[in-house]
């Protein structure tokens, strides 16, 4: 509907022709499809995090057997509120709650790459299959990542002395009644929005452009199976670009269709979540630049498997 | 009665603290507002997720950023 209905508005109403006309179509039926779906995706997911916290998680992962507290931290991270802000305490609070360095570390992978931004744009731009191989294969390299950590004993590279705490914490699900939770989830919902609407505008812009004047060999000789080290290249593109997943998501679509291989795509997406220098700044504070360095080459590496691995089977 | 913003300077934090500042205004009530940076005594009121608003003593919140309105009920 959306698609017929900027049809009409760009070569009816405006009377554009040619490719300014298929830009213009591209751009506006682009924008509205994604700003639609965003709000949709971070209205539902806020909703769901407002019955878990991340103190929540914190007591429910203490004491857990090694399997159960890398999968569980895993998956928790898909469903608590992430901020590279916040990434001290939550370390320390983990660490001071016994929970092992390396269940530590899984949510720490898990949590950035199972942002509700990543994910509402995804869903919106590739559909659920893409989606949800994200984000399984996004919790198997937060899983053995944070194993592989934990397995090398790196509690001497806290660089803070965490006292831990006796005693078990108290794990109690957020009380509220359903409106409340609404109500909280849409004024967040409309924070986030507010923040990257433009973005998505610029993103989506400079993909429309793409679109309508780059020519497809160019970008495929790039991107596609012509390059054997684009994945490592768009890995390596992606570490800087954590804050501009909004932006950086609609221009992934547009080199997918002209030729950018899904694997590469992925690997490129996963890196802008997963791995993050400003996280690793904020990090560099409490752990040492040995950890982070082994932190960032594990994940870097997971992905980058990932990302061949696509490439081989689709 | 005394109001403790915990955050390490984050910019949700700083948001926080000026909500918290208006909402003391608007509420007429005398407090002591405190901004807590030392991340070893955010972690002693066991809060993980900054920025979080603890009054006289008790965490009230964490992870968020509340509106003015709601602090204002907090306070009362």
């Amino acid at each position: 509907m959306w698609y017929e209905l900027s049809k009409e508005f760009v070569y009816v109403v405006i009377g554009l022709q040619g490719r300014v006309a298929e830009a213009s179509h591209f751009f506006i039926y682009d924008t509205i499809k994604i700003w639609f779906l965003l709000l949709s995706v971070i209205f539902a997911v806020s909703f769901l995090r407002s019955w878990v916290n991340t103190e929540y998680v914190r007591a429910h992962l203490q004491g857990k057997s090694s399997l159960y507290g890398h999968v569980g931290a895993s998956v928790f991270g898909i469903i608590t509120p992430f901020c590279s802000c916040s990434a001290i305490p939550l370390f320390l609070g983990f660490i001071q709650a016994r929970i092992p360095i390396g269940v530590t570390f899984s949510y720490l992978i898990s949590a950035p790459m199972n942002n509700e931004i990543a994910i509402a744009m995804l869903f919106g731009i590739f559909g659920w299959k893409v989606t949800s191989i994200y984000i399984l294969f996004g919790l198997g390299v937060a899983i053995l990542g944070g194993w592989l950590i934990g397995k090398m004993g790196m509690e001497k590279e806290i660089l803070m002395d965490v006292k831990p705490i006796e005693g078990e914490l108290e794990a109690s699900l957020v009380k509220r009644s359903l409106k409340e939770r609404a109500k909280e989830a849409w004024s967040y919902t409309l924070d986030i929005f507010k923040k990257i609407y433009i973005y998505v505008m610029i993103g989506v812009g400079v993909g429309a452009w793409i679109h309508g004047y780059i020519p497809t060999d160019f970008i495929a000789s790039y991107t596609g199976e012509g390059n054997p080290f684009a994945v490592i290249i768009a890995v390596l593109m992606g570490i800087p670009m954590y804050s501009n997943a909004a932006g950086v998501m609609p221009l992934i679509e547009v080199l997918t269709s002209k030729g950018m291989l899904l694997g590469t795509a992925l690997s490129f997406m996963m890196a802008v979540t997963a791995l993050s220098l400003p996280e690793a700044l904020i990090l560099k504070k409490i752990i040492s630049l040995k950890l982070i360095g082994i932190f960032f080459a594990i994940v870097g590496s997971g992905i980058i498997a990932i990302g061949y691995l696509f490439n081989i089977i689709l | 009665m005394k109001i403790e913003v915990l955050g390490t300077g984050c910019a949700k934090c700083i948001t926080l603290e000026k909500v918290v500042k208006e909402a003391v205004a608007k509420s007429g009530k005398f407090a002591q507002i405190v901004k807590v940076d030392d991340i070893m005594k955010i972690m002693e009121y066991q809060v993980v997720s900054t920025p979080a608003l603890v009054i006289d003593g008790k965490v009230v919140s964490s992870g968020k950023v509340l509106s003015v309105d709601e602090v204002v009920a907090l306070i009362k």
